[in-house]
Formats: structure tokens, sequence, C-alpha cells
């Protein structure tokens, strides 16, 4: 099965500070994978890494076999950063106009997007249910709506990875269940890649084909059923943890 | 009539036609300025400025061509305060403009004094803006307003959310550079108009102003070029009616026409 992103024993400190030791991994084409751990466990670092933001101090990583200094083929990948709940509100951008920035992977200088690509644009919007309020400004939608607005500037490109760091941090859990759903139904209708960074064990692991978890280096790398199921992870969580992550009644 | 009479005079045409390209360069960066909370830059390199001045009264350059590649130097400088030594943005602008004006101070000292036309580039005086100067003000606006023209979605991208703009391949170093160089162009050339104490006030008021009414991204650039031009028109004729400065009569103007969006803005909601 073609790889999407495979890492080889990388190791990230940042400020003397170990972020991330010995972390190997491989995401399948196809996958739908959800990175989960505790707050400081390295999710953000190694998404940061994927992405060429920043370079590990030592191991490979291989982003669609080339390595993410080199990577070009940045309309492959869709990425919703954690901290968009952080921009100036004021912004005066229209939905459509975020939106359309999505496209700008796919061209050169100078990049702008061509008029025939509306129909992305408006398929990204019906596809996060945002055709609506597509000529309001940004700065006026609830936080749910500007998370899913930030979604369709991912999937604009119809990318082969789509990368997402805690897009539901913002969502109340109903709306958080109904987007979890809506990315299954993405990779499984398009094949599309999905590796999202979570706190919502539970509620991811309904969804997704694989977890990640991670503490500083991988404590587990499976489906929701082998988590579930693994002794291993009782032991590490405590059989109680383990019970109410995984909502068992057994 | 009157008007007419007004605009046949060769020094208000060439007041006009400067100072309308210099707004529109101004208030089209100001626009990703403002929203970048970069604001303060402006005010950081007019500052700058003054010791370029200095430096071309000294060794006998024209101003404005011995302020342009100090300013824009201390543009970069200020860049890689921030990237390399990782300084707060606003730490970096109070440091380099501080020099900025220790530097003309001493120059200044140096010569013996400048008793020429200093004001005027402290207070600026477009009504007195020469031919050359006219020249190089629509010629370099006309290459900002290109430039920003030409990387509009990438500097859109950026000012929204950097992070996202760097995943969509945009090299964002190299975009950010090319914004506090053109920045550093267009307060070199704004002395003249306003006025190296004035100069951040086209850069932001315009944009802040277009913020409150406009609806859309291009609409925001739109309406803060509108409002800039609207301003140094208006100014540069009731200075010249009323015997006022133009570069203070400008940014007064701006100001009113702020109170007035805001106005506007009230009723609309």
């Amino acid at each position: 099965m073609p790889v999407a992103v495979q890492a080889h024993e990388l190791y990230f400190a940042y400020n003397s500070i170990q972020v991330l030791s010995n972390v190997t991994f491989t995401l399948n084409t196809g996958d739908y994978c959800g990175l989960v751990g505790p707050n400081g466990s390295g999710k953000t670092t190694l998404i940061r890494i994927i992405l060429g933001f920043s370079g590990a101090d030592a191991g490979s990583l291989t982003l669609f076999e080339e390595t993410p200094l080199t990577f070009r083929r940045w309309n492959k990948i869709g990425y919703v950063p954690q901290r968009l709940a952080a921009f100036n509100p004021q912004f005066p951008a229209t939905v459509k106009e975020i939106v359309a920035l999505g496209l700008l992977s796919k061209h050169s200088f100078p990049r702008r997007p061509f008029k025939y690509e509306a129909e992305s644009i408006e398929r990204a919007l019906k596809l996060m249910d945002i055709v609506g309020i597509a000529n309001k400004l940004i700065g006026e939608l609830s936080g749910g709506q500007q998370q899913r607005v930030f979604i369709a500037r991912a999937l604009v490109n119809e990318p082969d990875l789509l990368i997402l760091d805690e897009p539901t941090a913002a969502l109340d859990p109903e709306i958080r269940e109904h987007f979890f759903g809506v990315l299954r139904n993405l990779n499984e209708t398009s094949g599309t890649t999905i590796l999202i960074v979570t706190h919502d064990i539970g509620s991811i692991g309904k969804y997704a084909s694989t977890l990640l978890y991670l503490d500083k280096k991988v404590i587990f790398h499976g489906t929701f059923d082998e988590f579930c199921f693994s002794a291993d992870m009782g032991e590490y969580f405590g059989p109680f943890s383990q019970h109410v992550i995984c909502h068992r009644h057994d | 009539m009157e008007i007419l009479d007004f605009l046949s005079h060769g020094f208000i045409q060439k007041a006009l036609l400067a100072g309308s390209f210099i707004a529109i360069s101004c208030s089209t960066l100001g626009v990703f300025l403002v929203l970048r909370r970069l604001s303060l830059i402006g005010d950081g390199l007019a500052h700058v400025t003054f010791g370029g001045v200095a430096m071309g009264m000294l060794f006998g350059v024209l101003p404005l061509y011995a302020a342009i590649p100090v300013v824009m130097a201390s543009s970069i400088a200020i860049l890689k305060l921030v990237e390399r030594a990782r300084l707060f943005g606003d730490a970096a602008i109070g440091m380099v403009s501080s020099l900025g004006i220790a530097g003309g101070i001493v120059l200044a000292s140096v010569a013996g004094g400048f008793n020429i036309d200093l004001f005027s580039y402290l207070f600026g005086n477009i009504l007195a803006i020469s031919e050359s100067e006219v020249i190089t003000s629509i010629g370099v606006s006309m290459g900002v307003i290109l430039m920003v023209l030409l990387l509009f979605h990438e500097l859109l991208s950026l000012t929204f959310d950097e992070e996202s703009a760097r995943a969509s391949g945009i090299k964002t170093g190299r975009i950010n550079t090319i914004l506090v160089l053109l920045t550093a162009l267009t307060v070199v050339l704004a002395m003249k108009v306003v006025g190296i104490m004035l100069i951040s006030s086209l850069l932001i008021v315009p944009p802040v102003t277009a913020l409150q009414i406009a609806r859309s991204f291009r609409g925001t650039m739109a309406f803060a070029s509108g409002i800039s031009v609207l301003s140094v028109v208006a100014g540069v004729f009731l200075s010249v009616v009323l015997d006022l400065p133009t570069g203070a009569t400008i940014v007064i103007l701006n100001f009113i026409l702020f109170i007035a969006s805001l106005v506007y803005k009230r009723l609309r909601a």
C-alpha cells in the first residue's frame, strides 16, 4: 500500500526538553488516523515536523516519499492548524475569500485562484454545509461555523492528505461527533488520508480506522478495538480508565 | 470656476498627482500592516527616515534618495531582529527607530545644524514637491501597487493565517521581507506628503476607517484607497484655501472620515 507519511526514529528537543523520542510509525494512504495523547505529548510538534515547519533533531520522515524540506506538491496536503481561534475577529474577509485561499497551493507566481475553480469552492462550501454563509464576514460567524470554513479551505483542493490539529476544540460534543462522521465519509468516498489531532479518544475511536497514541514516544498504534482490548493499554492507563475511554460495558 | 483655477496651478497638479499615488500605496500596504498588528512599523521607519534625511543633507544628496536605502536596510534589520534574535516586534521597531532618530541628531550636530528645510521633512510640504520627486513618487508608488496586486493572495493568506500559508507552499519569509521593503519605500515617499511625524497616519487611519465599513477584503482595499485619496485631495484644497499646513490638514481629514465611519457603522447596526 502506498505510504503517505513515514516516520523513523524521530527525536526532537526544545530548550533541552525532549519532546519526541524514537517516534516511528507509518500512515498508509486511505488511513483515517486519530493522533491522541495528553497535553505536551508532542502531537503538534509531530505535525509541524510532518509539514516541514521544524526539522527533527534525528531520524527521518517522508511525506509521499519525499522529505518535507524538499516536498513541493503542497496541493496534495490540506491543513487545519490549531490556533485559528486566535485569528483577528475583525478580519474583513468573506467565507468565500477564505475558502479560495486553499487553492493557492496549486498555483505558482502570481498565485491566484482561476475563475473555473469557483466550482471547487462551491463543492467545498457544500461539503461543509456553509453555502448559505458564503458572503458573510468570517468574524461574524460562531466558533463552530468558523471551524467549518477553515476545514472547507483545507478541502477545496481535494487533498490526498488532510492534517487537522485539534479542529474540534471549539465545537460542542454533538457537532464534534457529526464532524468526525463527515471526515469518515470523506475518507471512505474520496479515499482522502486523514491525520487528526484530538483529545477525544472515545469519539474519534468510533470513526477513525487507526489510533496513534503519543506521549513523547509512540505508546500505541492500531485500531480502536485493539486499543480497547490491549492488555498493555490496560496496564498503561489502568483498567478503569481504559474502560471509560472505550465505553465498554463488559 | 474657482476649482478650475485651483487645478490650473502647476504646484497643485503636482501635489495632487504625487499625493494620490502615495496615498494609494500607503493605504493598500496599510491594510496588511494593520491586520498583522504591524501598524507601528510605519512610525518606526518614519523615525529612521529622519536619520536618512539628515545623512542626505550632510552629504549633499537629495534627502529622498538618501533616505530610501537607509530605511530599507532598517526595515530588514527590524525583520531580522524579530526572526533571528527572537525580539518582540514592537521592541525591535522601538530599537531601530530610536537608533534612526539618534543617528539623525548626531549627523545634524556634526553638520552644525540644518536650518534649511529639515522642518519641511518633519511636517511635510507636498505643495513644494519638485518635478523629479513627482516622477519618483509616481514610479515607486506604481511599483508598490503592482507588487501588492501580484502578491495579493499570498499577502492575504499570510495575513489571515501564516501557518496555513506555509502549508500551502507560500514562502512566508520571502513575502514578509517584500512587505517590509515595500513599506520602507512607501514611508520615504509619504514623508513628502505629511512629514516624518505624521507618516503612520497615512498607513493606519484609512485602513482602519475602511475596516469599519467594508464587507470583503477587496472592499477594504478599495475603501482604504478611496478614503486616502479623498483625504489628500481635500486636504490639499482646504490647506490652500484656508492657509493651513497641508500634511496636518490631510491627517485631520483622515481622522474626521474615521469618526464618520464609526457613526455609519453604529447607524447600520
